[in-house]
Formats: structure tokens, C-alpha cells, sequence
């Protein structure tokens, strides 16, 4: 029934491990697809949907919208639901709420509070898809877990390791999520879309008439509604019974000359420009957030650029750690096109990034992923 | 895949002669159980019928009886329409009426006690011990003066332990305070008794005795002051508005009758082989406890904690190989909240999330159990394997 589409890049299914393989399921487009390229390889899923966030607390930030489209809104389950109805395979709704909110919204809130920018995607695959989840996926009996990640897995056969890579779809890759994979996790881990575009994924759900092929795309952090995480934060250390009190400071120069007022450190990111409260002569942007003396310090563009920093809770993931330094691309955030560098391992899991030209607003907080051609190298967090 | 379903507790299938008895009230006898002409005195007769058997299981009276939608509205309608009728009586400077209640109660108990206090209603939550059971001397000494209902569960879903109800139901005459359980998950089970137990009101639900969902009932005993908790028109004499759920109050009044035939010999049958799947689990799983088993129990209730592993993924892991069961109300699975029930009866919150209750059933056979008797062990081995928390010390 499915001969119409010819997606001669699906691997066959003599090529693919046995067993039981269980489905991460937000209820998209593209890890509903997963399901369907799995079952067309013949072989048996089981449909895994996390409920991760009670869209029922801090009804402050509900706002008129009804909470759809943002993940584990009980839309989104739904959906996932009958995907797998359509689909004819076992489904179930697990809970991690409570892991969701230690290890990804909690560290989220404390970063932008200590100043920094951090990236909750990755905490969130590392911490719970790749580990509460990928362990149940395995207790309930599945052998692998499958996502709708964009990127790719592959065993070196010389080095015995399992390489993470860019996605085919250069527009679509999520390789930078998913510096934080061990070895282990990867050895059970699958991401069938990484060798689809997402035109050939949207064709798929559609051949095969997913009711969710048709679903547009969610942007937005999942439990942060309507993108504002700084609306998010307030509401959650009030409900934690932390407000946020006094949280204003100076903005100041480079010289240390005091030019404004800011409104708490959590409210800026490195090389923002708007909404620093003042027009000076130039276009002033953020350069750093100084959270121990409660300054966000401010200076011209060109001073945003820089070429050496260092990464700490770094993970040589396609490879073993090098002992000498090597010539990589170095990606600082999601949006940030590869630049040229040298990479040198430090010890205690820390590493130094040199790039060969400098680049603009190296973050705290964010991540630093090394690639060389395709393959992830490592990973680590901007210091 | 032959499935094996031990979920009694959460409901029932109908009794193909509950569902045969239903099937004339869909189309050919469909009238409104409230009109004149003779379609409706046909439905009339259905649920007079009805009304008669399940008065006759209960040893109550038939118009003692008011057919609700189940029993979460039969719950509501006794609490709620306890206190609005003694409201009427309470002046302004007289202390707030007060209900005693236990802490391991249905939500339609405890989220109607709760949103009586939120309107000012005291409420006192008796704790169970890990046996599962009110004190009654501890319920003795919660009456107050101005106390006006004591609402406590007959026998408990997640456990089955069954409550003292006949010393409460003493306790409640002699102090002249309304006396009401939540006997959803007894009758049917066991004998229940309304006049034994000195009941005021009794809840009871359609589905968990092989009728249909939808329809339950319950029992107001002659006299009680009871506001009615729905308004429209004077059906059920006006306890009840709403024209009558035909087909399910028929259903409801057959799976009634057909408990009070089956009731001694099922739960013989049903308690042995409960006893064979408890035990043989308790043997063959290391380190796994059986809660409030000494207990009086329902005959078809289980409640075994499993340390070291996630209730959720053994469900799931469970329903993959063909076997049902639950981690407790069915309302609760896919709550983060650890069971009320099982913290009340003293269980950590991990025990608690580790803990599995198995609910058999008229039709439970023992190539069933013997089946559950494999599977089970097999599937917790396999989460312990990769259970972060489970460590088994292996002795030398």
C-alpha cells in the first residue's frame, strides 16, 4: 500500500537491529512520521508520549489562548494518540514531570538568574528523553528508542564508536542538541528523519495520511507559552514562593562609567541591543552580565567579538578526548553558521576554543559544539 | 494475542444477560419512563423492576432507591445534599457543621469534603494505620456537638480492605449523626446490608458489578434530610430530576439481582484464586510486600509494592505481554502524586509508585492466574535489571 513513495534513503529493513523499538511521540509532524518509517521497515513500535509540564500551573501565563501546540498541552497527547490509533501500534502516556522539572525548568530559571543563557532543548534530550525515558522505553521491553530528531547515527567499525552526525537536511539539524549522548545512549538511540528533508517527512505523513501531517511547526520553548521566558520565570519563583525582588542594577561601560539602569540580570542576553532602557549616541549592546555585582556591562559591536573561550562539562562524543588540539568548526548557538577554530582539551572535562576569526557574542550558558565535516566531535557549555 | 484482565476494580464487562435484558429499552420499548401512555408505562415497568432488585441486594426498600449517573453524582448528591439540608437548620452564631470522614477515600468523597470546607464546612480526615482501617475509637472521639455526617468508604479500590462500617454505623446512631458510605467498590463483592450497618445513604455504581457505565444508584433511607442536588422536573419524586437512563437502570437492576445470585459462590472462587496469585507473587518475587493484607478484604483485591521499580513502566511492560492491571484508581494513572491510599497506610512515595494492584473478576480463571503468576515476576526482573534504585544484595 505504501509502494507510491519512493524513499530509496530509508535503510532496508534486513539492515536494522531486532526487536522492539518504542517511539518518542510529542504528537508532531515529525516523530509521528518516525512511527510511520519504522513500521513501513516492518518492524514492531510502541508509541511513548512524555507528559512533562502540568499545563494547569502558573495559569498567569495562560493569557486568552486556549494551550495548544506547545508540548504535553493534552492536544498534543491527544494527537499523538490517534497518530498511533491510525497507525494501529500500542501508545502510552508516561509521566516525567517531576525529572522535567528538576533537571530541565529548574536550571533553566537558576541560569538566567546567575546571568546566563541557557538552552533547555539540550538538557531536556540528554537528561530526560536519553535517560528516564530511553530506561523505560527498555524496562517495558523495547530494545531501541527512536526520536524525531534531525541527525544521525553511525558505528565506526575501526574506532567501535558511535558517531553523532548532522542531519542531511542542513536546514533542519538538531546535531547541536545532542553534543550531551554517551555512548551508551547513542549504541540504543535512533533518528530515522536524519537522512529525510522535511519535505520527504511532510510527503511521508501524508501518504501515509497521519491526521498530524498537515500540523504546523512548534518554535517555542514547550513549557514556556507564548516565548516569554522572562513572564515565565516570574511566575515560577513566585510559585516556588522565590519571587524575584530588587533585582535592578546599573549598566555601565566597559570603563565601569555608570550610563542606566537595568531591570535584573535574567532580563538580558549577550549582544542585545534592544530594550536597554536608554538611547546613547552609537548602538550600544550588551557585552557581558557581571551577576555578582549586579551590572550588565554595555560597549560598542565591534567589542562583542571574540576568539578564545573556554567550555566546561565537555563530551568527546564521536571520538576519544585528543591529546593534541585540532582543527574543527565550532557552532556557538542553534542559529550560529560554523566558523573555523582550533579545539584543545583542558582537564576536568573543560576544553578551549580558539576561533581563527573573532565571532560575535560567545554566550555564557549557551553551548559550543565542535564538527568535523559531519560528525559531532564534542560538546560543551560556554563558561 | 489472548488478553488477561485482573482491572475488575476499575470496571466491569457487562453480563451478556445484563446487556440482553438492556437491549428491548434502545429502540422497541423506548418511551419516557414518565409518560402516561403505554410506551412509557412499559419503561416505568423496567425501571420499577429494576428499582425492586436493587433494593432487594441491598435489604433496603424499593423507594428507598434513586437511580443516579453513577457513583461520583451519588457521592455529591449524599454530601452535598446532607449539608444544604442542615445549613436550613444552623443559625449564623452556631458552629460550622462538621463531617468526619477517613483519608483514604474516593476523590468523589474527599474533592466534595474539600470543596464543602472551602465554604466553610469543617472536616475531619480519620488517618488508617497500615492495616488500612478506621479506628473506630478514633471515630468516636471525632463527633463533635455540631458534627452532622460521617461519610466512610465500605471497601477501599486500591486495597479492598473493607471497613468496620457496623460498629461506625453504631457509633453514628448512638450519636445521631447521618451515616453514608461509598459502597462502589463492596457491592457485589460482598453482602451489603443497609439496615446491619444502620446506613443513612449508600452510593453504588452500575459498571463495577458487570452492568453498564452510566448508571448508579443510591439509597436514602426513609426520612433522611437530603436536598436534592439536581433541579428540573419531579422524576424519581423529585430526589432525582432527569428522565430515567432506561436501558442502564434496567442493566444496573439485572447485574444487581445477578450479584445477589453469584455473590457467596463467586467470592469463594474469586478469594482462592486471589490468595493463589497473592502468594505465589510474594514467593516468586524477591523482596515484594503485600499491603494491608491482613486485613478484611474485598475477595477480589491485591495491593503488592514491587521495591525498585517505576508501577507506570510495569503496567505498560505488563499490557505489551497481554496483562492488565493498574497502579491503583484509574483516575490517579498518569498523576505525578503518589496514591493517597498507599501513603495513608504509611508507604514512601517511592513504594508507593512501585506498587501494583490486581483486581479479579466473576470470569478471572486459574489458567489466567497461573498465566500472571509468570508474567509478572518476569517483567519486574526485567525493571530491576535496569531500575537505577534497585540494588539486590546477593549473599554469598
Amino acid at each position: 500500500m505504501y509502494s507510491e513513495v519512493q524513499l530509496e534513503s530509508l535503510p532496508a529493513a534486513q539492515e536494522l537491529q531486532p526487536g522492539l523499538v518504542a517511539v518518542a511521540m510529542s504528537g508532531g509532524v515529525d516523530s509521528s512520521t518516525v512511527a510511520a518509517v519504522l513500521q513501513r521497515q516492518g518492524r514492531p513500535i510502541v508509541g511513548l508520549t512524555m507528559q512533562l509540564w502540568n499545563q494547569r500551573r502558573l495559569p498567569e501565563l495562560q493569557g486568552d489562548r486556549p494551550a495548544q501546540h506547545r508540548c504535553c498541552s493534552l492536544d498534543d497527547v491527544y494527537d499523538a494518540k490517534r497518530v498511533a490509533q491510525h497507525l494501529s501500534f500500542p501508545h502510552y502516556v508516561v509521566n516525567f514531570e517531576e525529572q522535567f522539572e528538576e533537571r530541565v525548568v529548574r536550571p533553566f530559571v537558576q541560569q538566567y538568574l546567575a546571568g546566563r543563557t541557557p538552552i533547555a532543548c539540550t538538557n531536556c534530550n540528554t537528561d530526560v528523553k536519553f535517560e528516564p525515558l530511553l530506561r523505560m522505553a527498555r524496562q517495558i521491553g523495547a530494545e531501541r528508542l527512536a526520536t524525531g530528531h534531525y541527525a544521525r547515527i553511525r558505528r565506526n567499525e575501526k574506532t567501535g564508536r558511535y558517531e553523532l552526525l548532522r542531519a542531511r537536511d542542513d536546514t533542519k539539524d538538531q546535531s547541536y542538541f545532542l553534543w550531551g549522548l554517551t555512548q551508551e545512549q547513542l549504541s540504543r538511540s535512533e533518528f530515522p528523519l536524519g537522512e529525510l528533508t522535511k519535505e520527504e517527512v511532510r510527503a511521508l505523513a501524508r501518504e501515509v495520511k497521519l491526521p498530524v501531517a498537515e500540523k504546523p511547526e512548534s518554535m517555542e520553548l514547550c513549557f514556556v507559552p507564548n516565548g516569554n521566558y522572562v513572564q515565565f520565570i516570574h511566575a515560577y519563583t513566585r510559585e516556588r514562593g522565590e519571587p524575584i525582588h530588587d533585582a535592578a542594577g546599573d549598566i555601565v561601560t566597559e570603563d565601569g562609567a555608570v550610563i542606566g539602569q537595568h531591570t535584573g540580570v535574567h532580563n538580558y542576553t549577550i549582544g542585545q541591543r534592544k530594550g536597554l532602557g536608554f538611547s546613547a549616541g552609537k548602538p550600544v549592546y550588551v557585552l557581558a552580565i557581571d551577576k555578582a555585582n549586579n551590572r550588565i556591562i554595555v560597549g560598542e559591536d565591534e567589542a562583542l567579538r571574540t576568539s578564545t573561550f573556554e567550555i566546561e562539562g565537555v563530551n568527546w562524543i564521536s571520538i576519544a578526548e585528543p591529546a593534541a588540539p585540532l582543527r574543527v568548526m565550532a557552532k556557538i548557538r542553534h542559529k550560529h553558521e560554523p566558523a573555523a577554530a582550533k579545539v584543545e582539551a583542558l582537564p576536568d572535562l573543560r576544553a578551549r576554543i580558539t576561533f581563527d576569526a573573532p565571532q560575535r557574542a560567545i554566550t555564557p550558558g549557551q553551548a559550543a559544539v565542535v564538527y568535523d565535516g559531519d560528525v559531532v566531535l564534542a560538546g560543551g557549555w560556554i563558561k | 494475542m489472548k488478553r488477561i484482565y485482573l482491572d475488575h476494580n476499575a470496571t466491569t464487562a457487562v453480563e451478556p444477560a445484563v446487556l440482553e435484558a438492556m437491549l428491548p429499552y434502545f429502540a422497541g420499548e423506548f418511551g419516557n419512563a414518565s409518560s402516561i401512555h403505554t410506551f412509557g408505562q412499559r419503561a416505568r415497568e423496567g425501571v420499577e423492576t429494576a428499582r425492586d432488585q436493587v433494593a432487594a441486594l441491598l435489604n433496603a426498600r424499593p423507594q428507598e432507591i434513586v437511580f443516579t449517573s453513577g457513583g461520583t453524582e451519588s457521592d455529591n448528591h449524599a454530601i452535598f445534599g446532607v449539608v444544604a439540608a442542615a445549613a436550613r437548620s444552623l443559625t449564623a452564631n452556631k458552629p460550622a457543621p462538621h463531617i468526619v470522614t477517613s483519608s483514604i477515600e474516593h476523590e468523589a468523597v474527599l474533592n466534595a469534603c474539600q470543596a464543602l470546607e472551602n465554604q466553610g464546612v469543617a472536616v475531619s480526615y480519620l488517618d488508617v494505620g497500615d492495616s488500612g482501617l478506621v479506628d473506630p475509637g478514633a471515630m468516636r472521639r471525632a463527633i463533635r456537638p455540631e458534627t452532622i455526617l460521617i461519610t466512610v468508604m465500605h471497601a477501599n479500590n486500591e486495597l479492598g480492605t473493607v471497613q468496620p462500617l457496623e460498629e461506625i454505623g453504631r457509633i453514628a446512631a448512638e450519636a445521631d449523626v447521618y451515616f453514608h458510605t461509598d459502597a462502589v467498590q463492596s457491592v457485589g463483592k460482598i453482602p451489603v446490608d443497609v439496615k446491619a450497618l444502620q446506613l443513612d445513604l449508600l452510593s453504588l455504581s452500575g459498571h463495577k458489578l458487570y452492568g453498564p457505565k452510566g448508571v448508579g444508584a443510591l439509597f436514602i433511607k426513609s426520612g433522611t434530610r437530603l436536598r436534592q442536588f439536581l433541579y428540573g422536573g419531579h422524576h424519581q419524586r423529585g430526589f432525582r430530576p432527569g428522565t430515567e437512563n432506561v436501558p442502564g437502570i434496567v442493566g444496573l437492576g439485572k447485574a444487581a439481582e445477578l450479584a445477589g445470585l453469584h455473590l457467596e459462590s463467586d467470592a469463594a472462587r474469586i478469594a482462592s484464586l486471589r490468595d493463589r496469585l497473592e502468594q505465589g507473587l510474594l514467593a516468586r518475587v524477591p523482596d515484594a510486600r503485600a499491603n494491608a493484607a491482613e486485613a478484611p478484604r474485598t475477595p477480589n483485591t491485591c495491593n503488592i509494592t514491587f521495591p525498585g521499580i517505576e508501577g507506570e513502566a510495569l503496567i505498560i511492560a505488563l499490557d505489551l505481554k497481554g496483562l492488565a492491571c493498574s497502579t491503583g484508581a484509574a483516575c490517579s494513572s498518569g498523576a505525578v502524586e503518589p496514591s493517597h491510599v498507599l501513603t495513608a497506610i504509611g508507604l514512601s512515595a517511592a513504594d508507593a509508585r512501585a506498587t501494583i494492584r490486581f483486581s479479579l473478576g466473576r470470569h478471572t480463571s486459574e489458567e489466567e492466574i497461573a498465566a500472571a503468576q509468570e508474567v509478572v515476576p518476569a517483567a519486574v526482573a526485567q525493571l530491576r535489571q535496569l531500575s537505577p534504585t534497585y540494588r539486590r544484595e546477593v549473599s554469598a
